[in-house]
């Protein structure tokens, strides 16, 4: 075997250690900090009295409640929450079409023999920022608004779920749009077609199935935000298990996460049929 | 400079340079031409002699570097923008590679040649019953792809597309054509059917035809003018009796494989690889 | 009509009925749900909103309010912070079972494992918070805990994707001398998903910090409770500062876990 070329008697250090070490000091003095700020007490989680509470609570998951009247409550309620995403999804989809066709720069005349004008790239980034800025303020937080401005109730749901839907689908439907091809639209512009029409005739042929298996896999996530909203009034199986929680209703909480995780399945299980058809 | 009537298409000291491209390598370099209205040429000369470009400067798809271009009675560089995409109206550019969605149908696909002409509302209604099949179908015919009327563009092999990119310019009622390599994907009796059909559907209506074309002695038959272009510069414009063999082996110095390969055409055809789906969702936020 | 074009008249038939489908049931969840029309078509409705937008202008900027928002964002932001912490490595402890490591592994636990993360993950955070103020009572350890269950869920089930799309050479080579599945994981399993595990995380934790703004608005704590609690008492200046407090600890989080993935794909 051949020697190795050392200095004689001297192991060499690893030269990762120092940085090592250095990483760890820096995560602990990160970690310390945010153990404080969240009150992180596991332990106070098996004391005497929140023991006996969650006990108890738990012991009434089994049976689950029901009775006749309350499933059939739940039905209504679970029908609520599927109506308000949908309504929801709608009012984002009318929000996201201008938005994007706005942003794309797939339908950009004045790039057909240059780089594109000032005045479109402006509205062109507006377009995208205003996408950007409704998508990034949480459901929650619009819905909470909405209810001081129209109440208790659906309305607020559908808006919240509208707007912030609305920038996300008009950012996803812009960029599904650049991804095609840009052929077939360029050389309808360059004739001398309107916008819309390059955009039905050369754009939308090649997108159509993404964008529609992105809607529906919205819609999907748009039951699930339905439910979160039902915790600030937006009515639904939300504010059935925001109710049921607060009076430590056990058996009744199980029921409304059973059907919830049942809801959530079967839709999930519909999105993906209705996407494999459709592709 | 005051538009004058007489010629349909002006080109005059022209210089285009390519947006990508760094440095001061023009793309075309002081091309002069003049062409009347109703009249067919070819235009010829080796890869990167600038054909597609030249074609694309005449489309308004390029802005010159230098230079005037003055088309069907307009200085489109100096007319306003609603005002230039009506005159792109007049026109009709067919690149080479046929800009077809893949999914559609090769009616609607012929009948997009019109939407210059249709409203918003009657381009709409086409989509879901077309509006003029038997313009689409005497078009496909003149191609011999009347069967294929209702076929999906991607069942369609390459030089039924490149037949059905003709078919568009047949429908579209332009009075300048400009076609990109009409033959490249096409055997040579396609070829020599697309030609004459091509300039027989020019010479009925009136329209100027612009071809650039590879296949040298496909130019030299059938057009009466041959334009050249090497390195983007004007090589000669001659009526087709008078382009010897030297003058085209002069051309084609440095590229006789192009000269000889005759209805062999230019680059293969290559189908568009799909693009990878934008979004792969995997949880909701 | 060739077998192609028939193959189309059927795509277009199933377009039409998915069309129908979908007009009918937006149709119905419009008519059924007793949405206030009035409020927004009223004559008054847009001057109603432009009054409501006004009471948010100028932010409250008195000193005491701007560290109280402060310490609500410090908490914001380690809750979101720890549980994405929490869920990366009871991710990776689940996502063991769950996934299978080589051709020959019974997984025996797989269907188990991977039925706990669907469940931890299909239900949304806010939920879990509003269950887990039982146990923890009010404040942001609930709020931790929702995210790091949550969270555990999601990226358990990628961590255990990317384990089984890992390339099992060097886990085979350690197993065929009998080394424990254990330390198979940490010598050779592990070093080949570390970055996709880091950038999973980083990318979780862009996330978690929008879920951790709002966990707050059932008592979990954070600017999320002070935006419920402000919001509640109509007090429409105190609730902009916090709006614009959690705009900007999004757009800080978006930009450090960008850096950081920038960072380590060098």
């Amino acid at each position: 075997m051949p020697a190795l070329a050392l200095p004689a008697g001297r192991v060499p250090r690893d030269p990762a250690w120092l940085s090592r070490v250095g990483l760890a000091v820096l995560a602990v003095v990160l970690l310390w900090p945010m153990l404080v700020w969240t009150e992180f007490k596991p332990w106070e989680l098996f004391d005497a009295r929140s023991l006996k509470s969650t006990a108890k609570f738990l012991k009434d998951f089994v049976p689950p409640r029901h009775d006749a009247e309350f499933l059939q409550l739940m039905l209504v309620q679970t029908w609520r929450t599927v109506a308000i995403a949908t309504a929801g999804l709608t009012l984002a989809f009318a929000v996201a079409v201008p938005l994007a066709l706005v942003s794309t720069a797939r339908l950009s005349i004045s790039s057909l023999s240059g780089p594109m004008a000032t005045a479109p790239y402006l509205l062109r980034q507006g377009a995208r920022w205003a996408a950007i800025v409704l998508r990034s303020i949480p459901e929650l937080v619009w819905a909470l608004l909405f209810v001081r401005v129209v109440g208790l109730g659906p309305t607020s749901g559908v808006i919240a779920i509208g707007i912030a839907y609305g920038g996300m689908l008009g950012k996803v439907y812009a960029e599904i749009l650049e991804s095609g091809d840009a052929q077939p639209t360029q050389a309808l512009l360059r004739n001398g077609a309107g916008r819309l029409q390059s955009f039905f005739y050369g754009t939308l042929p090649q997108s159509s199935t993404e964008l529609v298996s992105y809607t529906v896999y919205r819609w999907e996530c748009a039951i699930r935000s339905s439910v979160v909203l039902g915790f600030v009034g937006a009515g639904g199986l939300g504010q059935e298990l925001d109710n049921a929680s607060k009076m430590f209703a056990g058996a009744e909480v199980a029921t409304i996460l059973i059907i919830f995780m049942l809801l959530v399945a079967l839709a999930d299980r519909l999105s993906s049929w209705l996407r494999k058809e459709l592709g | 400079m005051a538009p004058t009537l007489a010629h349909h298409l002006q080109l005059d000291a022209l210089s285009v340079r390519h947006p990508a491209a760094r440095g001061a390598t023009l793309a075309l370099d002081s091309v002069n031409l003049r062409v009347a209205p109703g009249e067919v040429l070819a235009v010829i000369g080796p890869s990167g002699a600038g054909k597609t470009t030249l074609l694309q400067a005449i489309a308004c798809a390029m802005a010159p570097v230098a230079g005037h271009v003055e088309l069907m009675g307009a200085l489109p560089w100096a007319l306003p923008r609603a005002e230039l995409h009506r005159l792109r109206g007049r026109l009709f550019l067919a690149p080479q590679v046929p800009p077809l969605p893949p999914r559609q149908r090769v009616v609607t696909a012929v009948l997009a040649g019109r939407l210059p002409q249709w409203g918003l509302a009657a381009s709409l209604r086409s989509l879901f019953y077309p509006r003029d099949i038997a313009a689409a179908q005497q078009a496909l015919q003149r191609f011999d792809l009347a069967d294929k009327l209702f076929e999906r563009v991607d069942r369609l092999s390459g030089g039924e597309r490149q037949r059905v990119g003709l078919a568009r310019a047949l429908v579209s009622k332009a009075e300048l054509l400009l076609i990109d390599e009409p033959l490249s994907a096409l055997d040579p009796t396609r070829a020599a059917q697309a030609i004459a059909t091509l300039c027989d559907a020019a010479r009925d209506s009136g329209a100027t035809l612009v071809t650039t074309l590879h296949q040298v002695e496909v130019a030299r038959s059938r057009f009466a003018r041959i334009v050249a272009l090497r390195d983007g510069r004007l090589a000669f414009d001659l009526p087709a009796a008078q382009v010897s063999d030297a003058r085209l082996r002069e051309l084609y110095a440095d590229h006789e494989d192009e000269l000889t390969a005759d209805y062999a055409g230019a680059a293969p055809w290559v189908d568009a690889v799909p693009a990878d789906p934008v979004v792969q969702p995997a949880t909701c936020r | 009509m060739s077998a192609d074009a028939r193959l189309l008249a059927r795509a277009r038939c199933k377009a039409c009925w998915f069309m129908a489908a979908v007009a009918v049931l937006v149709v119905a969840s419009f008519w059924s749900l007793d949405l206030k029309w009035s409020e927004f078509l009223a004559p008054d409705a847009l001057g109603k909103m432009a009054q409501f937008l006004a009471g948010f202008f100028p932010p409250e900027t008195a000193p005491a309010f701007l560290l109280k928002t402060w310490g609500a964002l410090l908490e914001t932001l380690a809750m979101s912070a720890l549980g994405t912490l929490l869920a990366a490595l009871l991710g990776l402890a689940v996502a063991l079972p769950a996934a299978r490591t080589h051709a020959g592994d019974p997984a025996r636990l797989r269907p188990l494992a991977r039925l706990l993360l669907n469940a931890l993950r299909s239900v949304p955070e806010l939920v879990w918070a509003a269950l887990l103020l039982i146990s923890a009572g009010l404040g942001p350890f609930p709020g931790t805990l929702a995210l790091a269950l949550h969270t555990t869920g999601v990226l358990g089930r990628l961590f255990a994707e990317s384990i089984e799309n890992a390339t099992p050479g060097p886990a085979d080579a350690l197993r065929v001398r009998g080394v424990g599945e254990a330390r198979v994981f940490l010598y050779a399993t592990l070093p080949q998903v570390w970055p996709q595990v880091v950038s999973y995380t980083l990318y979780r934790w862009e996330n978690n910090i929008r879920a951790a703004a709002v966990l707050g608005v059932v008592g979990a704590g954070g600017l999320g409770q002070m935006l419920s609690y402000h919001l509640g008492l109509f007090q429409m200046r105190e609730t902009c500062t916090v709006l614009l407090g959690m705009i900007a600890l999004v757009g800080l989080v978006d930009a450090l876990s960008f850096l950081a993935r920038r960072l380590l794909e060098r």
